[in-house]
């Protein structure tokens, strides 16, 4: 699909976001593992700032949410609320086992099952909590994303192509 | 002036974690500090009774990502105190380097953080450069960063390996002179002087009275350390010194924390250079016989207590974990009252605050305003209804 035209104003937004983008970190409840470990990053040993990669307290300010650990009930709405007041395009890393399913504490009474119940997630990083090394790569992964989804014009053409995979596989299985 | 409420939290750029603070603030001076904790309840006491021994040390690790060693290790010294079973010595001396390697790692991120606060970013990128060490060794020795999962009821789950107890032990001569290094600094630089001296300060009197535990009491002057006083693992073979301070405020603390830096480093290389040979676990019962426990162990925060319960099954009938973080809040909530607004942020961080383990939820009768008890069943139709809410089985 050819990239959509675009005037120059646009492509220098773009091409900033790639080259600078802004974290915001959320705590929906972790144990801190994830949180220290993003910490880790951002200290001289990893230094994840030579990506242009900048922690930001405001949610306002950011291009990607990290939502580390599982996501209690109590803080379900908070996350929601902080999502929403990121500015488009927006991207969600879930980090570690919680983010995807609740980890060792699946099933238990205060917890929701995934990140994914509450926000959209665009990438998961893995592990318990996951090395500074798998966290810059999953910021990578979501800066490629991002370029990707510009060259496509947005997020929609993934959940196309997810659409073009399952439908001949769920027609053929009959459902 | 009228009082004003500021709300702090639970999503704010100043906090780590999730946790609200309702300080209540007449102009700069605060008049009093209303704490929610609630926001990181997960429910783990009530999990935990329904795993085995095997498949609950996971989950009790998970408690906190910093001190999770601290809460394996209560937790296994609990029930193998009370299936009276012995573990070897080697297995013990393990357990104590791990401990103590987590102590210095969650000092050093304190000592950072705590710099953080008072805009002393120099000191925060230079003590988690040198923690960096401190976790090549823990991962050599665990295979993990973080969670290091070594624990088991009946010993612990690998040997250490001579070229591991090599290469930790020629890590630590660096790492003792960057922690002298951090005791000038602490004593000689005038911007943590000047933000650290006199601020927060708590007397002897009202640590006992508050309850206050581990570097927030021995920075008063009580000269109290469960290691010390109720030894366990290897701490009674160990030649070490408990660290006290007098002056009692954020400064000390600092003081007293460093001074545990030096002192883990020498309890780490005492207990690689004479380490015991044999085995690391001995095949302990599946199950424990009827009987509680009180486990007590110095966390690098304080003093953690597990209330351990079992009933003749391979899992506890009932746990109850008291962090040191829960115990210091009280201290801090008071010696807030009547500082300056300004001064929150380095006072709430010397007790090195640790809210996913202290997370406590009451259930209030929203008409009413009453707590009141829910039972375990009502919190699971709770759970199966939300489920059905969110449109999962």
């Amino acid at each position: 699909m050819a990239a959509p035209l675009q005037c120059l104003s646009q492509r220098l937004v773009n091409w900033a976001r790639i080259k600078s983008p802004w974290i915001t970190l959320f705590n929906s409840g972790a144990c801190n593992a994830c949180d220290i470990e993003i910490i880790a990053c951002l200290m001289p040993r990893f230094d994840i700032e030579r990506f242009g990669i900048l922690a930001k307290g405001s949610p306002r300010h950011a291009d990607i949410l990290i939502v580390t650990g599982h996501v209690t009930l109590k803080q379900a709405s908070r996350l929601r609320r902080v999502w929403e007041q990121i500015p488009e395009p927006r991207y969600v890393i879930a980090m570690g086992a919680c983010g995807a399913s609740a980890g060792a504490f699946h099933g238990l009474y205060h917890v929701m099952e995934r990140v994914e119940d509450v926000i959209p997630v665009d990438v998961y990083a893995a592990g318990c909590p996951p090395r500074p090394d798998e966290i810059i790569n999953a910021v990578v992964t979501c800066l490629n994303l991002l370029k990707e989804d510009q060259v496509h014009g947005g997020k929609e053409w993934r959940q196309r192509r997810v659409r073009e995979i399952m439908e001949p596989m769920e027609r053929k299985a009959g459902i | 002036m009228p009082e004003v409420t500021v709300p702090i939290g639970p999503h704010h750029p100043a906090l780590k974690e999730p946790v609200n603070f309702k300080v209540i603030a007449d102009g700069e001076k605060i008049v009093r500090l209303e704490l929610d904790l609630s926001y990181s309840h997960r429910g783990i006491e009530k999990a935990a009774e329904q795993r085995d021994f095997i498949r609950v040390l996971p989950l009790l690790e998970r408690v906190c990502g910093i001190c999770s060693h601290s809460h394996s290790t209560v937790f296994v010294k609990g029930i193998e105190e009370i299936m009276q079973v012995e573990i070897p010595p080697r297995a013990q001396y393990i357990r104590t380097i791990i401990a103590e390697l987590e102590r210095m790692h969650s000092h050093l991120l304190w000592l950072g953080v705590a710099a953080h606060e008072i805009g002393f970013n120099t000191l925060f990128m230079w003590t988690w450069r040198d923690r960096e060490l401190v976790q090549d060794t823990l991962e050599e020795m665990s295979g993990n960063r973080v969670h290091y999962g070594m624990n088991e009821v009946g010993g612990v789950r690998c040997d250490l390996a001579p070229h591991q107890v090599s290469a930790a032990l020629e890590r630590l001569p660096f790492l003792e002179e960057r922690i002298h290094q951090y005791t000038d600094m602490v004593n000689d630089q005038q911007t943590m002087l000047l933000r650290f001296k006199g601020v927060g300060k708590l007397s002897r009197e009202e640590v006992l009275n508050y309850g206050a535990v581990g570097p927030t009491a021995r920075a008063s002057g009580v000269d109290y350390d469960v290691r010390r006083d109720d030894p366990y693992l290897a701490y009674a073979d160990v030649p070490w010194n408990v660290v006290t301070d007098t002056n009692g405020d954020v400064y000390g603390r600092t003081c007293v924390r460093i001074g545990e830096l030096h002192e883990s480093v020498n309890i780490v290389r005492y207990c690689l250079e004479n380490i015991p040979e044999g085995p690391v676990r001995i095949n302990a019962p599946k199950i424990a016989p009827d009987g509680e426990i009180m486990s007590r162990y110095e966390a690098p925060r304080g003093e953690l207590v597990h209330f351990i319960r079992t009933n003749g099954t391979n899992k506890v009938e009932r746990i109850d974990i008291r962090t040191p973080t829960l115990a210091n809040w009280t201290s801090v909530a008071m010696c807030l009252v009547n500082k300056n607004l300004a001064d929150i942020p380095v006072i709430v961080a010397a007790i090195d605050p640790c809210l996913s383990c202290t997370s406590r939820i009451t259930l209030i009768n929203t008409p009413g305003g009453k707590p009141g008890i829910i039972t375990f069943d009502e919190l699971r139709k709770r759970r199966q209804i939300s489920d059905k809410g969110r449109g999962l089985p």
